[in-house]
């Protein structure tokens, strides 16, 4: 073994990657509950990718047969349905994972100086993560994939000049159609997934460069040294420690996985939605669109936003903002701490109305917008306007008042004393 | 630290409430006998969807030999079930063209093997057991869960002729005290004058069906039944295999924490 492994590193630097990217990688020792969805967002993307390349063995991208041979894999392909259902399933899995893993980083600062980089190499991930989700909900080309895409290639018609011409060239037609499939079918199985691969390479080179960060916030990189460990005296190896305890991790997450997948694969229509069982039909329009969960938050803000000099496009851009702000947190961050332990309640305050805002928006979004009803018509300024609507547009408000704000609260915030060690 | 993971836990299980909650029906369904381990009932089902439904509704992800899964052999499949003279490896496709539909009917009976994953079981039991008489539809056929519904009522013969009955009340209590005590589907609506009145279906006993009340909705029962198998036929094998995955699971959970115990012991 010794020999063939030596045999390798003296044309490939095998041993020095294992040790560098995971094996001898010192991690801080205080990781907790948060810090496994990292390794999670790793496992389910290889998940996605070995399921997807089993589904695109029998899916046929052409408007006329793709519905059906999504059926026919539920039904006729060996093992197809559960390939499937892991593959649907692990597309929410993958946002719940990832949006846990964002949160991290916001209570524990993990995105300040120096991981700069590292956060805007996160959400390019994110990004990219949306725009296949987006590309692959068309290829069932049910009516939710249909007109789900329909509205969003809609919303880039509404830029000034550009829009139409814009839109007709995503669409490749005047309409989302055969040419659209095609195309959306190429972006969701190897583009995307081809700048994803590239970015999580980027994102985990630049967390080994400036390694992780902690529950706590601090350096431990410049710690004592431990003699026993020849380590600084809060980190370890990640090898055996976080491989087994991230085990653990993989173990709980497939458990919960599982109990959807086998036992509730639709999740009462927030993973599969009804109406997605009914093949496109492009002249009949469903009562009620909503994207799928995950982008709920950005769909409310969207509809929250009204039309000013007859263009729908502020809600565009709003609901892009509301993506891109994510890009300029290490920036608005102007905290003498990380970590949440030690901020001052300024701090703790807006990021849970930020997390409130956060999960009402993806609410509302769901829902239709009479879902509260009306204020009454006595009352000034709001009478008789959808009590969602309003309650969308303050949520939208605290949205990004919690980073538009940020440079002066967490400069203001009361800071509790960092320890030198980890607790 | 826990509190932080306390109140996310608290706040995620909030808004699946909220979620849970959104978008219900108006009308107070009442649930399908979804039995999906009772090989008998999913084969009267099959034996009444043949029978009934397949002249105008296809099942065209269904084969017919699939439906061994229920129980049946081939042969049973092919003496029983299949009647134009169809292969037993082609799936279930009604006799009638989608241009003679158009032409009979005005619209092309929609393939009915997803049916349930796109209406629910519930909603679908109660549709089959709520059509009555109105003279005013060009079908003679009116229903209480799908109003102005295209499709007459094929099962008339079976139910007997229902008919819409209206019941008036002075007060909404009253009105609603009423609507609980009624047996099946009924709709509670707003009166002229003040009044509210309970509307719900009855049996005509002059021109009775050919089932009781009873064997009628287990007549659709069955039927439904067999419908929520043909949307997921692979249902059964998803639950079974579902429980083994997290029997396995939580085995192999238990030792990669005894484990990951014992090698964390070294860190301090």
């Amino acid at each position: 073994m010794d020999k063939i492994l030596g045999w390798i590193d003296a044309r490939f630097p095998l041993t020095q990657l294992w040790e560098s990217q995971w094996g001898k990688y010192p991690a801080p020792k205080n990781f907790n509950f948060w810090y496994y969805f990292g390794s999670l967002a790793a496992m389910v993307l290889v998940m996605q990718i070995i399921t997807g390349i089993f589904l695109t063995m029998n899916y046929k991208p052409d408007a006329k047969y793709a519905f059906d041979s999504v059926e026919y894999i539920m039904r006729d392909v060996e093992w197809g349905w559960l390939i499937r259902y892991m593959h649907s399933t692990g597309a929410s899995a993958f946002f719940v994972v990832v949006y846990l893993h964002m949160f991290r980083g916001l209570m524990y600062g993990s995105y300040q100086k120096p991981r700069e980089l590292l956060w805007i190499f996160g959400c390019l991930i994110y990004l990219v993560l949306m725009g296949e989700a987006f590309f692959g909900y068309l290829l069932p080309w049910g009516q939710m994939s249909y007109w789900g895409a329909q509205v969003i290639v809609n919303l880039f018609s509404t830029l000034p000049i550009i829009g139409d011409s814009l839109a007709l060239w995503i669409r490749g037609d005047f309409t989302i159609s055969d040419v659209t499939l095609n195309r959306f079918f190429a972006f969701h199985v190897i583009a995307l997934p081809l700048v994803l691969l590239g970015l999580v390479a980027a994102h985990l080179t630049a967390l080994h460069e400036v390694g992780s960060n902690n529950p706590d916030g601090i350096d431990v990189k410049h710690q004592p040294i431990n003699p026993e460990t020849g380590l600084p005296l809060d980190m370890i190896y990640s090898h055996p420690y976080y491989s087994i305890k991230d085990l653990v991790g993989v173990v709980f997450f497939l458990a919960i996985f599982s109990a959807i997948l086998f036992f509730v694969p639709e999740m009462g229509g927030y993973f599969l939605e009804a109406n997605n069982f009914i093949p496109a039909d492009p002249l009949q329009t469903p009562a009620h669109i909503a994207p799928v969960w995950y982008f709920t938050p950005y769909y409310a803000i969207l509809r929250a936003v009204p039309s000013f000099f007859a263009t729908q496009v502020w809600g565009v851009l709003l609901m892009g903002a509301a993506v891109m702000i994510f890009f300029a947190l290490p920036w608005l961050d102007r905290g003498k701490v990380r970590s949440i332990r030690y901020r001052g309640n300024l701090y703790k305050g807006w990021l849970a109305a930020f997390v409130i805002s956060f999960i009402v928006l993806g609410y509302l979004g769901v829902v239709p917008i009479t879902v509260w009803g009306q204020f009454p018509a006595s009352w000034p300024m709001l009478g008789t306007a959808d009590i969602a609507t309003v309650a969308a547009r303050v949520f939208t408000v605290v949205y990004f008042a919690f980073f538009l704000l940020m440079p002066w609260y967490t400069a203001r915030d009361k800071t509790k004393p960092v320890p030198e060690r980890t607790t | 630290m826990n509190k932080i993971a306390t109140i996310v836990a608290a706040g995620l299980l909030a808004f699946a409430g909220i979620a849970g909650a959104a978008g219900g029906p108006s009308l107070r369904l009442d649930p399908a006998p979804i039995h999906r381990l009772d090989a008998e009932s999913l084969q009267r089902g099959a034996r009444n969807f043949v029978n009934y439904c397949l002249d105008c509704h296809s099942m065209k992800y269904l084969r017919y030999e699939r439906l061994t899964d229920i129980g049946l052999t081939e042969q049973q499949i092919e003496d029983n079930l299949i009647f134009g003279g169809q292969r037993i490896s082609s799936p279930m496709i009604s006799a009638m063209t989608a241009a003679d539909a158009r032409a009979w009917l005005g619209a092309a009976p929609p393939d009915l093997t997803l049916e349930v994953r796109i209406r629910g079981a519930d909603w679908l039991y109660n549709y089959l057991l709520s059509f009555y008489r109105d003279p005013t539809t060009p079908t003679g056929w009116n229903n209480l869960v799908f109003p102005k519904v295209a499709m007459p009522h094929v099962l008339w013969e079976l139910s007997g002729p229902t008919r819409l009955v209206t019941t008036s009340f002075d007060n909404r209590d009253r009105a609603l005290a009423a609507s609980i005590a009624v047996k099946g589907l009924n709709k509670l609506e707003a009166g002229e004058g003040g009044k509210w009145n309970v509307v719900s279906l009855g049996a005509d006993p002059d021109t009775p069906g050919t089932l009781s009340q009873a064997e009628y909705r287990a007549w659709v029962g069955d039927l439904v039944n067999f419908m929520d198998y043909a949307a997921e036929p692979m249902k059964n094998r998803r639950i079974s295999l579902g429980i083994m995955v997290l029997l396995y699971l939580s085995a192999l959970f238990t030792l990669v924490y005894l484990l990951k115990r014992s090698i964390w012991k070294r860190v301090h």
